[in-house]
């Protein structure tokens, strides 16, 4: 039991993929503007990992070791696609917003790289468990982010007001920059000055 | 027309840079940068494939899996466009296996010199995201030649720069806890913000 707890649990503050082993933060930024497809995303990502961690662990002792890049990456891809032609069907609008961010869940590095640092030694439900926590890891942070960009952004969250903006005759004046790109990257680096002020272990050495 | 693939190559490295506002190829463009060598053979290494995959990609898109593309086989109502990706990442891995089989052969020295970083190509997201865009923008072969070559070279500008950066940064002292990699992704927002700039140029 300990250990299935280690394995979810770990990802998301001890060994964050985004804070700590730099993995994924590709198709991660641009879609934290706003929370919505925030969390579709999230979702996406979290099944994609767990999925495509549980699959290679199945057949971890049939891949020969030369061409299993190409075998992980058939069984993202096909997960992707999975994922694409759901939303397409039931979420078009935010489909359309994500574009090709959706698509780029397959060169996200960490289902590649959970795929072959975890999955290929582990038993499927471990891997199982590991994809969903560094799914896990890696919504926080980017759930943390759209948290701060869309409120203060634009004063909205999911839709709903909390604080009326100036050009709708309220009080708020929206801070643009922070829906803007290169809002997320400051966003993410103050949060890992946060995660290694409290975890000093993860400072690097100068 | 010359005029046209200008616009397309001036916008694809500077207004719609894949690295600095479209976050692409990020892994690598983080983790690369620590060195201008390092950072420039993995930049030529990017225009290289990016030159040769959207182009191909472009080829496949057109003729086999666009909707109604597959007219000339005598079946114009087939929409093969959702095996689009698994198509594309297939032929990304297939010509970067290629490259380093012909550099190797013929070109020793270039092979030797981007060393592991053409493998790692397959993972970067700035290859399959320029081939994506490519696709939903509905460019022409010849337009996709251009933005494939210009695309990678807007990459290869921010690697370089970045790792110029990042070498400079050695020397500043940086509190405890932002070191590496926190102050590196403060950096790349401030360049990110810097390259907004060319955001309002019109062409």
């Amino acid at each position: 039991m300990a250990k299935t707890k280690e394995v979810l649990v770990e990802p998301i503050f001890e060994k964050n993929p985004i804070a700590l082993q730099v993995l994924g933060i590709c198709s991660a930024l641009a879609v934290t503007s706003k929370l919505a497809p925030t969390l579709i995303m999230c979702v996406s990502v979290i099944f994609v990992v767990a999925m495509s961690n549980a699959s290679v662990a199945l057949i971890r002792q049939h891949i020969p070791s030369s061409i299993r890049i190409i075998v992980q990456m058939t069984i993202i891809a096909s997960l992707v696609i999975v994922v694409e032609q759901v939303l397409k069907a039931f979420a078009f609008d935010v489909y359309k917003t994500m574009s090709v961010f959706v698509s780029l869940i397959i060169t996200n590095c960490i289902v590649m790289g959970r795929a072959e640092a975890f999955a290929m030694k582990n038993p499927p439900g471990m891997s199982f468990l590991d994809g969903i926590g560094n799914g896990l890891g890696y919504s926080a942070v980017l759930i943390f982010v759209a948290l701060i960009r869309e409120p203060l952004g634009s004063g909205k969250l999911l839709g709903y007001t909390l604080m009326k903006p100036v050009t709708e005759g309220g009080w708020y004046p929206t801070n643009g920059m922070l829906l803007l790109p290169p809002s997320a990257f400051f966003i993410i680096g103050i949060f890992i000055w946060i995660l290694r002020t409290w975890k000093k272990n993860q400072v690097e050495a100068a | 027309m010359l005029e046209q693939y200008l616009a397309i190559f001036i916008k694809s490295v500077f207004i719609e840079n894949l690295a600095l506002s479209f976050f692409l190829g990020m892994c690598t463009f983080l983790a690369v940068s620590k060195k201008v060598e390092t950072a420039m053979s993995l930049g030529i290494a990017v225009v290289v494939v990016q030159t040769i995959t959207v182009p191909v990609n472009n080829l496949i898109y057109q003729n086999l899996l666009k909707p109604g593309a597959l007219a000339w086989a005598g079946a114009p109502g087939v929409d093969l466009s959702f095996i689009g990706l698994i198509s594309y990442i297939g032929v990304i891995a297939a010509i970067v296996q290629i490259l380093e089989m012909a550099l190797d052969r013929y070109f020793p020295a270039l092979y030797n010199a981007l060393g592991i970083f053409l493998p790692l190509i397959t993972v970067n997201c700035a290859i399959l995201g320029g081939s994506l865009l490519m696709i939903e923008r509905d460019y022409q072969f010849g337009e996709s030649v251009v933005y494939g070559f210009g695309s990678g070279v807007g990459w290869a500008l921010a690697i370089t720069a970045l790792a110029g950066i990042r070498e400079k940064l050695k020397y500043s002292d940086v509190p405890a806890g932002l070191r590496g990699l926190g102050i590196t992704f403060i950096t790349v927002g401030l360049m990110s913000l810097a390259f907004m700039a060319f955001g309002g140029i019109s062409l």
